[in-house]
C-alpha cells in the first residue's frame, strides 16, 4: 500500500512535470516521434525486403548445362562435384533429363510442339541439366562459377545481375536505416537527459526536503525516470497512428505489393500491431534510459 | 538517568579546500535536553550540526545518533537517519507553491503515508505551532515568524527523537524570535531533544539550557543548565 501510494505520487509528479516544462518536453517528444516513424518505417521496409529475399532464396536456381557427349556415368561423377560444392544446397539438386524438358516446352507451346515434337533423343540438340539451388544467395554469382568449371558442364545460367542488384538495393536502403535510427535514438536520449536535468533544477529546492525528511534515493529519482518513460510514451502516439493508418492506406494502394509484383507486403494485421509494440518498447527504453542519465549526473543525493 | 542520544568521539573534520572545522571534538547529549550552540561565525558549529544529519561527514571519528553510526552511513541509507530528526532552517526552505498545511503534508506525503493519517498529524502539528487557521495559507502570506513555525511544524510532524535548529531565529526581531522559543520549549517538553545553533546571546540568557561555546573548531566551554550568564 505503502509503495503503491509512493508510485502513484510519484506518476503525478512526472505528469506535473511535462506540463510544466512543456516546451523542453515538446522537443523531446517531436525528437522521439520523428525517430520512431523512422523506425516503423525500416521496420516495414526491410521485413518486406526478407520476405522477397526468402523468396527468392527459395525459387532463384542455377541451370547448369550438360554436355550433350557424356555418358550416363560421366553424369553421375558430375553430379558429385556439384554436390561437394560449399554454398549448394543438398536437397536440392536435381537431375533434369532432356526429353523431360522438351515434353514440359512442347507442353507449354504449340509452337515448340510442333518443332520438337519429331526430335529423337540423339538428335535432339536441348541439353541434360542439374538444377541447383544454393544455402546464400548473395554468393550465387561464384557457386555457379565454380559450377562452369566442372568438367562436362557447357554453361550455367541463373537470374544473374538483376537479382543481385535488387538484393543490394535493399540491402543498402535497410544499412542506412539503421544508422539512421541509431543517431536518432543517441540524440533524442540526449534531449531527454536535457529535459530531465532542466527539470531536476527546478525541483532542487523540492529534492533538497525531500531528503531531508527522509524520502529514500529510490522515492526520489522515481519521479524523474518516469517522467522520461511518459515522454517516451507520448512520443509514440504519433508514430503508432501513422503506422495503423499509412500502412493500411500503403497496403490497400499498392494491392499488397511494393512497386513491382513478387514483393509481397505483409498482410496489416497484425503486423502493425506488433510494430506498434515495438514503438512504444523503444520510446520507453530510449526515455528512460535518457532520464537514468541526467538522473545520474546531475541529481547527487 | 537519561539515555544519549547524541554521542561524538574525536571528531576531526577538515574540508576539502583544507580548512579544518572542527578539531577532535567530544560531545554527548542525552534525550530530553535542550542544548544550544555558539560562538562567533567559523567557529564550526554549522559543520557541527551538519554532521549530525549527515550532511556533512568527519574525516575521523565516531558519530552516533540515536543508535545509528552516522559517520559509516552509506548514502543510500541516509533517509533512515533522516526520518528521525527534524530539521529547521534560517530561511524557512519552504515550497513556495504549496499553501502551509500542503507544505506540513508534503513531509509525509514523500514517506507514503496514507491521506487520513497524515491530515491528522498535520492538523495537530499546526495546533502546537499555533497556525491552526493559517493552514491554507502560502508562504508569501505569513510572516517570517509564522514561516519559521510551518517549518518547525514540517520538521516535527513525523515525531523525530531530534530537532535541529540552525539559527531560527536569525532572520526574525527579538519579539518573534521568543515566539518561535517558546514552540521549541514546547516541543522540547514533549520529549524531542532540541539543539539549536544560535548568534542571539539574549535567547540563550533568557532560556538558561545547557550552553555549548565553540572556538576555532573546539568546545571551549560547555555551561550546564542554568549557569551561562
Amino acid at each position: 500500500m505503502k509503495a503503491l501510494r509512493i508510485f502513484s505520487r510519484s506518476i503525478r509528479d512526472s505528469f506535473k512535470s511535462v506540463f510544466r516544462n512543456f516546451s523542453l518536453s515538446l522537443a523531446s517528444i517531436s525528437c522521439i516521434t520523428i525517430t520512431l516513424i523512422v523506425v516503423a518505417v525500416s521496420i516495414v521496409l526491410s521485413y518486406s525486403v526478407n520476405t522477397f529475399t526468402e523468396s527468392i532464396e527459395k525459387d532463384v536456381t542455377i541451370v547448369a548445362f550438360i554436355s550433350n557427349d557424356k555418358s550416363e556415368e560421366d553424369i553421375k561423377d558430375i553430379e558429385k562435384h556439384i554436390l561437394a560444392l560449399d554454398n549448394v544446397h543438398k536437397k536440392n539438386v536435381k537431375y533434369r533429363d532432356k526429353m523431360d524438358i522438351s515434353d514440359e516446352m512442347m507442353q507449354s507451346s504449340e509452337v515448340f510442339k510442333g518443332i520438337m515434337q519429331d526430335w529423337t533423343k540423339e538428335e535432339s540438340p536441348i541439353q541434360n541439366t542439374y538444377q541447383v539451388k544454393v544455402d546464400d544467395i548473395e554468393k550465387i554469382g561464384d557457386t555457379a562459377k565454380e559450377i562452369e568449371k566442372i568438367d562436362g558442364i557447357t554453361s550455367v545460367k541463373y537470374g544473374a545481375g538483376m537479382v543481385e542488384q535488387m538484393v543490394q538495393v535493399f540491402d543498402t536502403v535497410r544499412k542506412f536505416c539503421i544508422i539512421l535510427v541509431v543517431a536518432l535514438v543517441i540524440v533524442t536520449a540526449f534531449l531527454i537527459a536535457n529535459t530531465i536535468k532542466i527539470t531536476i533544477f527546478s525541483r532542487k529546492r523540492e529534492i533538497e526536503i525531500m531528503r531531508l525528511v527522509g524520502a529514500s534515493n529510490t522515492n526520489i529519482k522515481i519521479p524523474f525516470i518516469l517522467e522520461g518513460l511518459l515522454l517516451g510514451i507520448l512520443g509514440s502516439i504519433i508514430p503508432i497512428i501513422v503506422t495503423i493508418l499509412g500502412y493500411a492506406k500503403i497496403y490497400e494502394h499498392f494491392n499488397g505489393h511494393l512497386f513491382v509484383s513478387f514483393i509481397t507486403l505483409i498482410k496489416p494485421y497484425p503486423f502493425v500491431i506488433y510494430i506498434s509494440l515495438i514503438l512504444v518498447a523503444i520510446g520507453m527504453v530510449v526515455g528512460m534510459f535518457g532520464s537514468w542519465r541526467a538522473v545520474r549526473k546531475y541529481l547527487k543525493i | 538517568m537519561r539515555l544519549d542520544l547524541i554521542r561524538l568521539r574525536n571528531i576531526n573534520k577538515t574540508y576539502k579546500n583544507g580548512v579544518t572545522a572542527i578539531y577532535d571534538l567530544d560531545l554527548t547529549i542525552k534525550k530530553g535536553e535542550f542544548v544550544f550552540i555558539i560562538g562567533e561565525t567559523g567557529c564550526g558549529k554549522s559543520t557541527l550540526i551538519k554532521m549530525l544529519y549527515r550532511e556533512e561527514k568527519p574525516n575521523k571519528g565516531k558519530i552516533i545518533v540515536g543508535g545509528i553510526n552516522v559517520a559509516k552511513l552509506r548514502n543510500s541509507k541516509v533517509y533512515k537517519l533522516r526520518r528521525k530528526i527534524g530539521v529547521v532552517f534560517q530561511n524557512f526552505q519552504l515550497l513556495p507553491k504549496l499553501t502551509a498545511y500542503e507544505n506540513v503534508a508534503f513531509a509525509l506525503e514523500v514517506l507514503g503515508l496514507p491521506k487520513y493519517e497524515i491530515h491528522k498529524k498535520v492538523v495537530k502539528v499546526l495546533d502546537l505551532v499555533g497556525l491552526k487557521n493559517k493552514a491554507k495559507h502560502y508562504p508569501n502570506q505569513l510572516s517570517g515568524g509564522e514561516q519559521q513555525r510551518v517549518a518547525i511544524a514540517r520538521a516535527i510532524v513525523n515525531g523525530p527523537k531530534l530537532l535541529i535548529c540552525d539559527e531560527p531565529t536569525g532572520n526574525l526581531d527579538p519579539k518573534k524570535s521568543m515566539e518561535i522559543m517558546e514552540v521549541l520549549e514546547a516541543i522540547n517538553k514533549l520529549g524531542t531533544t532540541v539543539v539549536m545553533v544560535t548568534h542571539d546571546i539574549e535567547i540563550v540568557k533568557k532560556m538558561n539550557k545547557r550552553v555549548i561555546l565553540l572556538n576555532s573548531g573546539r568546545i571551549v566551554k560547555d555551561y550546564e543548565e542554568g549557569t551561562y550568564k
